[in-house]
Order: structure tokens, then C-alpha cells, then sequence
């Protein structure tokens, strides 16, 4: 059982999407989890030949539990744990393995929350739907026009325990991470205003020749600055363990997104200083939908090495950020207004965004803070460059 | 479109972007944003919805026109 977050003690397996024999290579969804983040997608980071699901569906077992079985192929009785911690295993076979076999839709289903729980009450598997909602989601309209269709050929499914999530649960997660964070992190706090006038001025000549689909927000600008300013300042990137700051693997940027029906959930954009801003945004669109759906996947839990939370057009001004343990560092973006700013000496209504941080005093001082927001500011006055 | 059409339309994507959302009681003049309390993604998706279903091409500058759903109707029906 992977550890989802420093928030995370148990999870209970819902559903196995691999059976013994099947092979798996490293990145397969071979469970999906039900926490108090909702129902998350389990990948495995080994390859080989499942031998045994250690743990029955409807069990909850705490992190680090073995669940699951996976032998190098030929192996008679392996023991390999299966995803013991979200850590990568090295891969001892150099011959490439044929693909995992096809394993069902359901993973690959977008569906909204209150179409979730009506196929649920309805019996239906969402798997069977295609959806005609955002983004080909399945809405309820879908759920219930499959209800009012004849009876299928196939056995109806058993109702699904994959539901989005519960916002009471979700509550006892963030409490439980946010508290572990007031307690044990002494936070610095800095923050600065940035003039967004070169950056949104480019965006809307970029959205102006793209199609609807493929058209930014300024949200994804932000996420990409930001990741950079990152590479400059790499002590504000990382994690803090075990009385020392330990630098992240890469720029993995924790992207928050609220929940309907209250919560948060933060999972990761790997990379997110490599990738071109509109991979970025496609990325941003299909976390928002699966983490509202219920479709997060464990490398996206627990593999941020820092957060940013962009409260967005309709957000307050500023943002004073939470560290989420163990990382040591939040960056967070209030709503952009336009507002009197003074330019060669006169004064000019520009769009402006307060940038803040909240910096580990554990791990760094206000200065290396400083540096983040100024470059962070630097890298905005040039979005071409992003 | 009729005016009938497209507010159904509009209704069923906002529905698919807020479940919960009481459209019953939705009047034709407030800010969806507010009542339906979408934040930019959502009412981006609610846009590359509307050009889906009806391939109008939709300039981020009309975006604005499309905040209400008298406002999103009317401009459906140009």
C-alpha cells in the first residue's frame, strides 16, 4: 500500500485490475484505493508476472502493507512486494516485455461525481457508458438514458465502490496535514506584486490564433514561471526529512485544486519546468477532472516536491500558504486585478497578481525566498520565453 | 438555435460542470461564475463545450457575453 501523501495512514483496496498471470509493467494501474482523497488508481513500479493479490477487496491495510505479488516472468514464487513505497525499483531485465494485457475501460472512464453515485444506485458500470458531457465525460443524462435502454447482453455489474470522494474524509486529511505542518514547520512568509501586463497581453495574442480547445489560462503561465524560478532557487525545492532538507528529484509541482463540495487536493505535475506550456494546461485539465471525478493516480500523490495554489479570476488578493509537510515551500497566487501601478514614472492601470511564499525556516531564510519572487517576477516580464 | 435549444444545451454542460447546481431557480441575468461558483477551468470547460456541441467558434474576447444565460443564449442564437 503506497503512501499517498504525509496525510495518509490506511487505504482500503476496492478493486484489483490485475489477476494472478497477468503481466504488468512499471506504470500500470493494478488497484484502485479508496482514501480520504477519493478513490485513487495504484501503479505499480515493477514489472513482471502478477503470482498473487495478497489482499482481498474490501480490506483496509495500512501504508506499506504488501498487497500484491509480482515475479520477474518465470519466476516460479516470487517476492517481490508490489509498490511497498512509491519509490522506483530498479529494472534488472534488459529484453523488453510485450504489453500489458488490456485490462477493463474503467480506469480510462471520465464520468462526474453525481453520475458516479447514480450508475452506482442504478447498478450501471460507468465503463459501459459513453459519456457526451465536458471532455466526453459521462453525465448523469448518460446514466440514465443506459437505464432506459433495453437490458444489455451482458451481466449488469456489481455496483461500484468507486466514488469520488467524501468531504468529511477529505476534511480529516487536510487537518491531519495541515496540523502536523502549524506544529512542526516554522513558516517565513514573503510576498510581492507583479505587473501580469507583458504576460497577459501575450497570452491573449497566443489564445487568438488557437481554437477553443487549445487555449490557455493564465493559471498555466503562473505554474510554468514559477517552475522555472524553482531551477534558479533549488533550495525552496525538495522535501524536509529527518532534520535535513533533501533536494526533489526533479521540479514537481504540487498543483492545488478545490474540490466541489469543499477539500483539496494537491497532486503532481512532474517535471512541470520541462514540459511546453500547452501540455501544461492540457496536464492542469485533466488533473482538475480526475481529481474531481476520482481518478488520481498514486505517482501523482505524495511525489510533490513543492505546491502551488492559484486561487484564481475570481479569488481573493492574496494568499498566506500552508506548507504541506514534508516539502518546504508554497507558492501561492492571489486573483489577478487591474489596479494603479506606476510605469516610467507615471502611473498606469495594469493587471496585477500578489505572489506569496511560505518558506520552511528549517530548511532556508527570507532571502533565498526573495530570490524565488523576484525570479518568478524576472520570468513573467518575458512570457514568450516560458 | 431556438432559444429553448440552447438553453437546455447550456444547462446540461453546466450540469455536467456542477452537479450540485440548482438550475430550477437559475434566473437569465446572474454571473454563472457566482451562482454556480465555476472557477476558470470550469468555465473554460463550459466554453470548449459550447464550441463542441455547436462548432462556433468562440474569440476569448466574447467570452464575457457568455457570463449569463440570457447572455450565453442570445449570442448562441446570433
Amino acid at each position: 500500500m503506497p503512501a499517498l501523501g504525509a496525510d495518509m495512514e490506511a487505504g482500503t483496496l476496492v478493486e484489483w485490475l490485475i489477476k494472478p498471470g497477468d503481466k504488468v509493467k512499471r506504470g500500470d494501474v493494478v488497484a484502485v484505493v479508496e482514501t480520504q482523497k477519493g478513490a485513487i488508481e495504484v501503479e505499480t513500479f515493477n514489472e513482471g508476472i502478477v503470482s498473487e493479490l495478497v489482499v482481498p477487496i474490501g480490506t483496509k491495510v495500512p501504508v506499506g502493507s504488501l498487497i500484491a505479488r509480482i515475479g520477474a516472468p518465470g519466476e516460479i514464487a516470487p517476492e517481490r512486494p508490489v509498490a511497498a513505497v512509491p519509490q522506483p525499483v530498479p529494472q534488472p531485465r534488459p529484453t523488453p516485455l510485450p504489453a500489458a494485457p488490456p485490462r477493463p475501460g474503467r480506469a480510462d472512464v471520465r464520468i462526474t461525481p453525481a453520475a458516479r453515485r447514480r450508475a452506482s444506485e442504478l447498478g450501471i458500470d460507468p465503463a459501459t457508458l459513453s459519456g457526451t458531457g465536458v471532455d466526453g465525460a459521462v453525465s448523469i443524462a448518460d446514466v440514465e438514458a443506459a437505464a432506459r435502454r433495453p437490458a444489455a447482453p451482458t451481466a449488469p455489474a456489481a455496483p461500484l465502490r468507486r466514488i469520488g470522494f467524501n468531504a468529511a474524509e477529505m476534511r480529516k486529511a487536510i487537518a491531519t496535514a495541515m496540523g502536523r505542518s502549524k506544529r512542526e514547520i516554522p513558516h517565513y512568509y514573503l510576498s510581492q506584486t507583479i505587473d501580469l501586463g507583458a504576460a497577459l497581453a501575450w497570452l491573449t495574442a497566443f489564445n487568438d490564433a488557437q481554437p477553443v480547445p487549445n487555449r490557455l489560462l493564465p493559471a498555466v503561465i503562473l505554474l510554468k514561471a514559477t517552475a522555472l524560478a524553482l531551477r534558479e532557487v533549488p533550495q525552496l525545492n525538495g522535501t524536509y526529512v529527518d532534520g535535513e532538507f533533501r533536494p526533489g528529484p526533479g521540479i514537481h509541482i504540487g498543483w492545488a485544486i478545490s474540490l466541489r463540495g469543499g477539500g483539496l487536493v494537491a497532486p503532481a505535475i512532474l517535471d512541470a519546468d520541462m514540459r511546453p506550456l500547452t501540455e501544461l494546461m492540457a496536464m492542469m485539465r485533466d488533473l482538475v477532472q480526475r481529481a474531481r471525478a476520482g481518478g488520481l493516480r498514486s505517482s501523482e500523490l505524495g511525489s510533490a516536491t513543492v505546491t502551488i495554489t492559484s486561487l484564481g479570476d475570481r479569488g481573493a488578493e492574496t494568499v498566506f500558504g500552508i506548507i504541506y509537510p514534508p516539502q518546504v515551500a508554497l507558492i501561492g497566487f492571489g486573483g489577478i486585478a487591474v489596479r494603479p501601478w506606476v510605469v516610467d514614472g507615471r502611473v498606469e492601470p495594469r493587471p496585477l497578481v500578489t505572489v506569496s511564499l511560505a518558506g520552511d525556516h528549517r530548511a532556508s531564510d527570507g532571502h533565498v525566498g526573495g530570490l524565488l519572487l523576484n525570479a518568478i517576477e524576472r520570468l513573467l516580464q518575458e512570457p514568450e520565453k516560458l | 438555435m431556438s432559444d429553448v435549444n440552447a438553453r437546455s444545451m447550456i444547462v446540461d454542460i453546466l450540469g455536467g460542470i456542477a452537479p450540485e447546481g440548482d438550475f430550477a431557480t437559475l434566473s437569465g441575468d446572474e454571473d454563472l461564475r457566482e451562482v454556480l461558483n465555476l472557477d476558470s477551468m470550469d468555465f473554460m470547460n463550459f466554453i470548449v463545450a459550447l464550441h463542441e456541441r455547436t462548432g462556433i467558434d468562440i474569440p476569448e474576447a466574447d467570452y464575457p457575453k457568455l457570463r449569463t444565460l440570457d447572455g450565453a443564449i442570445a449570442y448562441l442564437a446570433r
